[in-house]
């Protein structure tokens, strides 16, 4: 190509830069005209759809907890409350260096490994953008006024604040209120989802359980400005929550503290019940838990060694636990020889220490057989039989009737079936029949069985609450009443639809369930009249009694002892010795308050549990006697 | 003269010479009221956009003021003078940019900004988009057009190094911009229809494999283009937010200071490069519509002032100058309405920032230098 300068035409090149300005300009237009149709279709075709969408982002209908129903007991003290509870919460596009505020917050609270692993797992998960993040669920006090000193700079730090349940009375209650936890998958499929759309617990176990939905309330909305954030930048429109019912219980917290520190660091049961209104007055299970670690938060190994402990703490025992009643049972086997015509009043039975069936070789002891026979009890009728505690006699009763009848008339005292109006998680027992033992076992009843039954021994189980509404059956001489934890509410519950009332026990005269109510009296007050004459529990808990109660003491194996072999306490593990039972009732002619113990491998009913069941009569009835 | 003459004479000077005596002072008047219009309408929309804080307004202002004397300044020097300069003033640049790529300070993950001591923070890739499109007018001026090979391959080889540079950093976004403007001169110096589509095709082909060349977070912008709606908290969220807020502005807007998408801080960067989306929401179709226009007509007039420019330098430099403001507008705006990939381009004037402004005024100093310098 020649030198460059020698052939510029510039007006060639001036004729080409117009044209092509132009052809440029015209394009510039094009595109800004494919702009203005981009705007078109963003502001005009499509306006509605963007409107709404930013409506969308702006504006939110929030849900509002209700605050959850106050419990109370029968003399008005809280037993489950509501309190404000602080968690502290991150942001992290508002945090320069992340490892730097851990580090910062570690010094300044005391956070656990499980609260920083935790922190960083949510971290992880998609969310938008500035939504806070929980790193610790509860702070005290102290940490909170800590925050705010360093506030400056703590920058993507917030502090929010939320109602949660509170047990002021911790463990002592678990029990016999239930408790909360955190709504998890299974809740989800049963519970409205728009009522607890804003409601993170709910009733786990017992009355929290049972009664939740009054408990509850209505959720509550609110529409709210909000920005990018999350946060509300103003409230256009409110509909409060309606707060859930306060309810009353039945429960004596009084009376629920002496029981507790009467049965001590002892595993087992306590129940007192009074008897007009079947209303459960005191209810403990021990050992027990603290119900107000499951709503701030339990740690991992907390929970796994609440779980794993042997003596199992989150265990009812009175709703729960069933255990073989034992002696206890002998009240109820006795009526029952009477109704059916196997026995009267007035029979003897010759009691010579042991109970052999015809054609068999088993031999069956009486429990004061210990290192050889020590003779037996002698000629007693139903009363001695009682608070003698014969086996012999039950024994050979028992034997004398057919099981079938046997147990149709038990059932009719509650035995092997849930009574309580408004404790459904309680276990129903067993109460053995020829069809339950086919079933169970694919086995026929043999007469043996019925002879162990005799004494509560055997298949039959029952539950402390049981054997304390069956003994409330006695003490109301027939008249059944169900259990209740309900005293009253503002206004009728949905839950308390009560089912039928059961049938009262037939089949028996006033005269009978009199003379059953003095056997048990004697059980208790018959005493100085020689060697073998006292009644069972009268050196325990029969001196200095100003009133009267009817009882039964009751010492179930837990352990078979097989033919020829001796029970030896010391020889047994702990958990294989046997259980100690009382039950009883009092005042004997005008019961005011029923009652249940069960010392788990306590050993003697008169001598371990009876005690319990004294001090807790006392301090309920005592106050009343002095005021008349 | 007597006062009183000076008095009589007064408005009659003021209509009469107002343009005359701005052209005097190498200032084109249609362009610097067009200019004028949008740093004020943009000052506005700004002092809502950043929730009426006045410091920030304060501050942009007196980066406008600074960009107008860069303006005023660059105006009074002939063409000769800018001729002369720019092949120094291009090594400059390419040297700037190698030291970001060295000792640059990183925002967001890209090195793009030189701390040097004694100077406030700025970007060097915004000064090179200037710098480009002035060497390839400088290299291809004297010589015949339409351009030969050689001097095509040469003028391409220009192009090529800053943008190669400002790639490194990366920032894709102004690489293509540096590299827009350096083609448009080419365009312009009258590059053959055929050649053009060749290149085109040729770019279509070398897509795919240039798609594999991108970060992992630029193919994402591409990809959310497309379909937003697949990571509508990260990368979708912009794009999400700036399309929802411009359609919720409707025809008239919600009214300045009503927007809700940026005042609940919904709309990220929103007084930044996203501005836009702002002025959609609260001044709808028509703020938007209206912006548009006054920036087609400055377009269109520094398309006029290099047309009628007597050398092939003027009329190289205007065009191009023109162009790169021009793809600006619309890369900003064909991005923030949903149209292109979120790139880091601000839109011209508007937004809050320095560096872009300062170059931009400097530009169309340059611009009414090539208007008002008639001579060589």
């Amino acid at each position: 190509m020649a030198p460059s300068l020698a052939f510029r035409d510039t007006q060639r090149e001036r004729r080409i830069f117009v044209v092509r300005a132009s052809v440029l300009l015209a394009a510039a237009m094009l595109l800004v005209g494919g702009l203005f149709l981009r705007l078109v279709q963003l502001q005009v075709w499509e306006h509605e759809t963007y409107r709404t969408r930013s409506e969308a982002n702006r504006i939110q209908l929030q849900p509002l907890a209700p605050p959850r129903g106050l419990i109370f007991d029968r003399n008005g003290v809280l037993l489950a409350s509501n309190r404000p509870v602080s968690a502290l919460n991150i942001v992290r596009e508002r945090v320069t260096d992340m490892d730097a505020l851990l580090t910062e917050l570690t010094v300044l609270l005391s956070l656990s490994e499980d609260d920083l692993t935790g922190f960083r797992a949510r971290l992880g998960r998609a969310r938008r953008p500035f939504e806070s993040v929980v790193l610790k669920q509860v702070l005290s006090e102290e940490e909170i006024a800590r925050l705010a000193v360093h506030r400056h700079r703590l920058a993507g730090v917030e502090i929010t604040t939320q109602f949660l349940r509170h047990y002021p009375f911790g463990p002592e209650f678990a029990h016999a209120l239930g408790a909360m936890g955190r709504i998890d998958e299974d809740d989800l499929k049963r519970l409205d989802p728009v009522r607890y759309s804003a409601t993170r617990f709910v009733g786990k176990r017992g009355a929290e359980r049972f009664y939740e939905s009054s408990l509850h309330g209505e959720v509550g909305h609110q529409k709210v400005e909000v920005d990018a954030h999350g946060r509300i930048r103003q409230v256009l429109d409110i509909n409060p929550p309606i707060a859930g019912q306060n309810i009353t219980l039945q429960l004596d917290s009084r009376l629920q503290r002496v029981a507790a520190e009467a049965l001590g660091e002892r595993r087992g049961a306590v129940v007192a019940l009074d008897p007009r209104s079947g209303g459960i007055l005191a209810m403990v299970s021990q050992p027990t838990y603290d119900p107000n670690l499951f709503i701030t938060g339990i740690s991992a190994a907390d929970y796994r060694q609440l779980t794993a402990d042997r003596d199992r703490p989150m265990f009812n025992r009175v709703i729960n636990g069933q255990y073989a009643p034992g002696s206890t049972f002998k009240p109820f086997v006795g009526l029952t020889g009477i109704a059916n015509g196997a026995i009267r009043w007035d029979e003897r039975i010759e009691d010579r220490g042991w109970f052999r069936l015809k054609g068999q070789q088993r031999i069956y002891r009486d429990w004061s057989w210990t290192r050889g026979n020590s003779g037996g009890q002698g000629l007693v009728d139903l009363d001695r039989a009682i608070y003698r505690s014969s086996n012999v006699y039950f024994y050979d009763l028992a034997s004398r009737m057919d099981i079938d009848r046997m147990s149709g008339f038990l059932a009719q005292f509650g035995f092997g079936q849930r009574t309580a109006l408004d404790i459904p998680e309680a276990s129903s027992g067993v109460l053995p029949s020829r069809a339950w033992k086919r079933g169970a076992r694919g086995e026929p009843w043999y007469p043996g069985d019925s002879v162990n039954m005799g004494i509560g021994q055997g298949d039959v189980l029952v539950t402390p609450l049981q054997l304390a509404t069956a003994t409330m059956v006695i003490a109301n001489r027939g008249r059944f009443v169900r259990p209740r934890l309900l005293l009253a509410s503002d206004q009728p519950l949905v839950e308390f639809d009560p089912p039928p009332q059961l049938q009262d026990v037939q089949g028996l005269t006033v005269e009978d369930w009199e003379r059953m109510v003095d056997a048990m009296e004697n059980v208790v007050h018959r005493g100085n009249l020689g060697y073998r004459q006292s009644g069972t529990a009268n050196a325990h808990i029969g001196q200095n009694l100003p009133y009267r109660i009817a009882g039964k003491s009751g010492t179930a194996q837990v352990v078979q002892i097989r033919q020829g072999e001796e029970y030896d306490e010391r020889l047994l593990d702990e958990y294989q010795r046997k259980h100690a039972w009382f039950i009883g009732f009092a005042p004997a002619d005008d019961p005011q308050i029923v009652m249940a113990v069960l010392v788990e491998n306590g050993g003697g009913g008169s001598s371990i549990a009876a005690p319990v069941v004294r001090q807790v009569m006392d301090a309920y009835l005592l106050p009343q006697i002095v005021a008349r | 003269m007597t006062t009183r003459d000076f008095v009589r004479s007064l408005p009659q000077r003021e209509t009469r010479s107002a343009g005359a005596r701005l052209r005097q002072i190498h200032l084109d008047p249609l362009m610097l009221i067009g200019l004028l219009v949008v740093m004020g309408f943009g000052l506005v929309v700004l002092y809502s956009a950043a929730d009426r804080n006045v410091d920030m307004v304060v501050n942009q202002s007196v980066r406008l003021l600074l960009g107008l004397s860069v303006l005023v300044v660059a105006a009074q020097l002939p063409v000769t003078v800018y001729l002369r300069w720019t092949p120094f003033a291009y090594a400059g640049g390419v040297g700037l940019l190698l030291l970001v790529d060295l000792i640059g300070s990183s925002a967001k993950g890209a090195q793009r900004w030189l701390d040097l001591p004694g100077l406030p923070r700025f970007q060097p890739s915004e000064l090179v988009k200037i710098m480009v499109p002035m060497m390839v007018a400088w290299y291809l001026h004297d010589r015949p057009l339409p351009p030969g090979l050689k001097d095509l391959a040469v003028a391409l080889g220009i192009i090529a190094v800053p943008t190669g540079l400002i790639l490194i950093q990366p920032d894709l976004g102004t690489a293509i911009l540096v590299a827009g403007a350096g083609v448009a001169v080419i365009v312009l110096a009258g590059l053959q229809w055929r050649w053009m589509a060749g290149a085109a095709l040729a770019l279509a082909l070398a897509a795919p494999g240039l798609w594999y060349m991108l970060h992992d977070y630029q193919r994402q912008r591409i990809l959310t283009l497309f379909d937003p709606q697949s990571d509508p908290l990260g990368a979708g969220w912009n794009i999400i937010q700036s399309t929802t807020a411009i359609g919720s502005g409707g025809v008239y807007g919600k009214g300045l200071f009503q927007g809700t998408q940026s005042h609940l801080d919904f709309l990220p960067e929103s007084h930044t490069d996203f501005i836009i989306a702002v002025i959609g929401e609260e001044l709808g179709l028509v703020g938007m519509t209206g912006l548009l226009l006054v920036y087609l007509a400055l377009v269109a007039r520094g398309l006029f002032i290099a047309a009628q420019a007597q050398h092939a330098f003027q009329r190289l430099l205007a065009g191009a100058l023109t162009l790169t403001f021009f793809v600006y507008v619309f890369v900003n705006v064909g991005m923030v309405s949903g149209l292109l990939p979120v790139v880091g381009v601000p839109l011209p004037l508007v937004s809050y920032g320095g560096t872009s402004a300062i170059t931009l005024l400097g530009s169309f100093g340059i611009i009414m230098a090539v208007r008002t310098h008639r001579g060589w």
